[in-house]
């Protein structure tokens, strides 16, 4: 029989003023088995630790049930508090009378009640509990990030720097990301590619780091400090290794419907191009799609130019198996389809661009060579409309648009409008915006300055409608200040679109059974004590896959991560979950389905030879690898013969818990 | 293929071309179109109050009796369409509405939203196919630019009406092109004419109505096309020296058919 | 302007079923309203002010008789408010009350043309009358 203590924790009044502690105390007094049942403000508190080790070595207690918090919250805390009184961790039963019980009921009998009941599970379940012991695995010392933007690019220089290896993996032929293709970052209005660049090449040289571009993750296996990755190096029939990136061949290439990716599509480019001049590797690749070689066996230009040899039209996808300790995810985001929003006439005329566009025509090797001019005509605007939140901060169930608020748009909004003024006095601007939101260092002064030294015309309110009429945009909306409806003939119209996470984010996370939030930002693990790691043992989060985010907070997050990396590539074995699945060998009949389950690839079949009344003889049994098993518990629940059980979570463990809540 | 068929008020007065060359066409097409008995005027707006009961049983009735035949039930007039096709989704996802109606209706079988509503166009578009017409067109409309007019009713509230991108339709360029003319694309093709307050604001309609001509002129078309009688009426009359030839997109298909008749 | 009946903003609410709280004040309703220029209360002010309860106001608003139901408001709104439902609602509460017919049969013959078609005086009637 254990000896059991009861611990309720106040939590303050998050739990006491829904909750009555101490008749919950009280009623767990009469549970068989307990020997000790009390009530404390913080239980979490050292006072409170204290009154549980103190109540440990008094009664001699086997087990304790704390009624407190979630156990996401505070188990760790109290196993500890266990072990220091000399139990074992997991005799230690978490009651949730917080978010499951005080934090969503209004009334206090209603409360009490269900926090009894749930008490009494936890005591129930600890009678069936046994000591666990946890085994080790050894880390791997190698990190995966995937994603070569700036968030990428920082956590791998960081974890680098520590002396661990890392490998980036990018899907495109070069890293750089969306920073690459910005012209000026706010609120310093500094030169993007000039505070970018020397921290590619930075990564390029780092002895450390192995950059796999035109590459994406095909696979991955293993757990924390153990993951077998397999990637897909992507042909772009171009030998890395010869090229030198002197360019003759996107000269000579007589292709030229390609469109380029890097400068938004507004230009065209060869069928063997280098994304820009900067690009890291600093080497071709060719568009397949594009190619006349490939299209018709002809041509060949671009090999017969090639003094180095490096056009390779035979080369193959390629695989390539490594082994990490930890992985980063840092894909990044890009800007959502404006064509959903015709309101604004983005499909009706080439002069409606999104801001990334705009980026793109006034970045000096932009498609205009930093030339300000209509996409129509080329000729130059005077009247500019900037449009903000285009498809941020729309309802849930709204046909189209996102329900958060992008972040950056406002900042980056303000910094058009100025660059704009700054660089052509004669051009008037116009902002369309529903509130500026500008907090941040030196941001609101950055967004002031642009209304009152540069006349930058903000204007509260939304645009309703954009219509083309001639080569000029009618613009229609509301200025809500001034109780008027507005009309203005501009010449551009530029959309400030919400941005939205990489498409490949929601594939790669299924992969690395990282949980997602309905837009496809990758969770953290605690929403404030654990911002950059995914509730998935060993993947971290960098930069906008998690949230949006502008350039120093993705660096800083950035940063962030990669300590987390690195604290963990430091140990040289972890400590493996206790509560995994173990068969019982007596009743496993070999079939396979639990096998078919496992996330993990945790479970092998051996032949063993078995010795009962009933059987004597060999047979296919499972086997659980310990150091593997996650303890997620799908081969128990798919097991047909009850073979499979979860160590800790046991089937006698979970029915006593559901008959204690139903006597 | 059979279907029902709602003409509405209008269809049978006012603007006969609409119906007129609208069934020559289907005939054509092989497509046979019924009309029900007993139909009652739909009342030209959908009313749009949680509340509003007995103004929507009309329309209830036509959908029953569509469904009692098992037909799905086509429509011609922009604002019919609108709230048949309304008036259709609250008897099937408002279930206070469907309810209230049934009880007044008191009906064999209570109506819970079953008939599809169609759009003559959307049964071009999707039953009869835009390739399959342009093969059946005798006489293509050649050298003809053409305007389309969606107006409102057709196309929003878009999740509703489910008839096209509500901001980027394509439907009615895609018919023009079927019948071999040349769509021409202005920015006040999904904007209102202003039509509904015709009586009650004159000056109004005629700004709204020039705005939508002038736009589709400057644009470089010779005519605009329709499915709505009001649009029609308010876009011939009240769009002032901006004035273009507007016609029923049923007119030019039964021309594009060769089946035209003079009415 | 007398009412028989007081009407309230949680009146408006249930009658068009519209969550007026949804809205954000972008204006992006009144921004793509064609008669905004017609109106003396605009779209985006019947959501502020339903929510406020400044409901005789708005019954007293010509704008009432102004909006062209052409649903650019509610299609527009990024919140899903459907302002046109809030005004239909308040166009209702006035002529549900004794004598607040907006528009009579009466006053129709000398409205009339040769061409006008049945729709206009079908659909006048519904909105401005009861």
């Amino acid at each position: 029989m254990q000896k059991i203590g009861v611990f309720v924790c106040w939590c303050g009044s998050n739990i006491a003023a829904t909750v009555d502690v101490k008749a919950v105390a009280e009623a767990l007094k009469d549970e068989a088995g307990v020997v000790f049942s009390t009530d404390y403000q913080y239980m979490c508190s050292e006072n409170g630790q204290a009154m549980i080790r103190q109540a440990i070595k008094d009664y001699g207690l086997t087990g304790i049930v704390v009624c407190s918090c979630s156990p996401r919250m505070h188990e760790a805390t109290f196993r500890k508090t266990a072990v220091s009184a000399g139990l074992n961790p997991y005799m230690v039963e978490i009651a949730n009378i917080r978010e499951q019980c005080s934090w969503i009921h209004k009334d206090m009998a209603e409360g009490t009640e269900k926090a009894i009941v749930l008490a009494r599970a936890a005591v129930a379940k600890l009678h069936r509990n046994a000591p666990l012991t946890a085994g080790t695995s050894p880390v791997t010392k190698r990190a995966l990030v995937i994603g070569g933007g700036i968030a990428g690019i920082q956590t791998a220089l960081d974890v680098a720097d520590a002396g661990f290896e890392v490998d980036i993996v990018e899907k495109s032929p070069t890293i750089g990301g969306r920073m690459a293709q910005l012209d000026k970052t706010f609120p310093t209005l500094d030169c993007s590619a000039c505070i970018l660049t020397p921290k590619m090449v930075e990564a390029a040289q780092h002895e450390k780091i192995n950059i796999i571009s035109y590459a994406e993750l095909e696979s991955l296996s293993g757990f924390v400090g153990n993951f077998t990755a397999t990637i897909r190096k992507k042909a772009r029939y171009i030998d890395e290794d010869k090229c030198s990136g002197c360019g003759v061949c996107t000269e000579k290439c007589p292709s030229r419907k390609g469109l380029d990716d890097f400068n938004m599509r507004l230009n065209k480019r060869g069928a063997v191009y280098i994304p820009f001049a900067q690009a890291i590797p600093n080497v071709a690749v060719i568009d397949a799609d594009q190619c006349i070689h490939f299209r018709t066996g002809k041509c060949g230009l671009c090999q017969k130019n090639c003094s180095a040899g490096a056009i390779d039209f035979e080369q193959k996808d390629q695989l390539i198996e490594r082994q990490y300790g930890a992985i980063v995810v840092a894909t990044g985001f890009k800007p959502i389809d404006a064509s959903q929003f015709n309101e604004y006439a983005y499909n009706d005329s080439p002069d409606v661009v999104t801001s990334l566009e705009f980026e793109r025509i006034m970045n000096a090797a932009g498609p205009t060579k930093g030339q300000l001019v209509r996409p129509s005509d080329l000729e130059h605007p005077h009247e500019i409309v900037f449009i903000q939140c285009v498809g941020s901060r729309c309802s849930e169930d709204a046909e189209k648009g996102k329900p958060y608020c992008s972040k950056i748009c406002c900042m980056y909004t303000a910094k058009h409008a100025m660059l704009v003024r700054e660089k052509y006095p004669d051009v008037n601007v116009h902002v369309f915006y529903i509130d500026a939101r500008t907090p941040g260092k030196n941001f609101d002064e950055f967004y002031r300055r642009a209304v009152e030294q540069y006349g930058v015309d903000y204007i509260k309110g939304m645009v309703g409608k954009v219509s083309v009429e001639g080569k000029k945009l009618h613009v229609q909306g509301s200025d809500l200040l001034n109780g008027e409806q507005v009309h203005i003939n501009a010449d551009m119209v530029v959309l400030a679109t919400a941005i939205e996470p990489d498409p490949t984010a929601r594939s790669l996370g299924t992969m690395l059974t990282a949980s997602m939030d309905t837009n496809d930002f990758f969770t953290e693990a605690h929403p404030k004590l654990r911002p950059v790691e995914s509730p998935t043992a060993g993947v971290f989060l960098s930069g906008v896959a998690q949230g949006p985010k502008d350039i120093p907070e993705t660096v800083a997050q950035a940063g962030a991560a990669a300590a987390k990396v690195i604290g963990l590539l430091a140990k040289n074995e972890l400590t493996c979950n206790a509560c995994v699945a173990h068969a019982n060998e007596a009743v496993c009949n070999g079939c396979s389905q639990c096998e078919r389950v496992c996330p993990y690839g945790a479970i092998t079949y051996e032949d063993r030879e078995i010795r009962t009344p009933e059987f004597r003889g060999v047979r296919r049994i499972a086997t659980v690898n310990e150091a593997v098993c996650q303890g997620c518990g799908a081969c128990t629940v798919t097991c047909p013969s009850g073979a499979m059980d979860l160590k800790g979570f046991t089937n006698r463990q979970i029915m006593s818990e559901v008959d204690a809540i139903c006597r | 293929m059979t279907y029902g068929y709602y003409p509405g008020c209008t269809l049978k007065t006012k603007a006969k071309e609409l119906d007129v060359y609208g069934r020559l066409a289907a005939q054509k097409l092989g497509i046979l179109l019924e009309e029900p008995e007993n139909w009652q005027c739909c009342g030209g707006v959908y009313p749009q109050g949680e509340d509003e009961i007995a103004t929507k049983l009309s329309s209830v009735r036509t959908l029953a009796a569509a469904k009692e035949k098992g037909q799905d039930l086509v429509t011609l007039c922009s604002a019919c369409h609108h709230v048949l096709k309304r008036v259709n989704l609250d008897m099937k996802n408002n279930e206070t509405i469907r309810q209230r109606a049934n009880n007044y209706l008191k009906l064999d079988t209570p109506y819970g939203g079953e008939t599809e509503v169609i759009h003559y166009l959307e049964l071009l578009r999707d039953k009869v196919g835009f390739d399959n017409l342009k093969n059946a067109v005798v006489k293509p409309l050649k050298d003809l630019r053409i305007a389309p007019y969606y107006g409102c009713l057709l196309l929003r509230p878009g999740k509703e009406m489910g008839f096209d991108d509500p901001e980027d339709p394509t439907v009615m360029e895609d018919f023009i092109r079927a019948l071999g003319a040349t769509p021409v694309k202005y920015s006040q093709r999904n904007e209102c004419c202003g039509g509904y307050v015709t009586l009650e604001n004159k000056d109004a309609a005629k700004r709204r109505a020039s705005t939508v001509a002038s736009s589709a002129a400057d644009a470089g078309a010779d005519l605009l096309i329709t499915a709505c009688p009001l649009c029609l009426y308010n876009l011939e009359a009240n769009a002032g020296p901006s004035a273009l030839p507007v016609k029923y997109f049923t007119e030019l298909l039964a021309e594009a058919l060769g089946v035209k008749e003079e009415l | 302007m007398s009412l028989t009946n007081k009407v309230t903003a949680e009146d408006i609410l249930r009658i068009s079923g519209v969550d007026a709280s949804r809205c954000m004040q972008c204006g992006k309703c009144s921004g793509a309203c064609p008669n905004y220029d017609e109106m003396d209360y605009h779209p985006h002010q019947f959501a502020a002010m339903v929510r406020k309860g400044k409901i005789t106001e708005l019954m007293e608003s010509k704008a009432l008789y102004q909006c062209l139901s052409c649903f650019a408001c509610s299609q527009r709104c990024p919140r899903g408010v459907e302002p046109a439902k809030l005004i239909e609602a308040v166009r209702l509460s006035v002529i549900r009350q004794k004598g607040k017919n907006y528009m009579t049969a009466d006053a129709l013959p000398e409205k009339l043309d040769e061409k006008i078609p049945q729709q206009a005086l079908v659909s006048a009637m519904r909105k401005y009358s009861k």
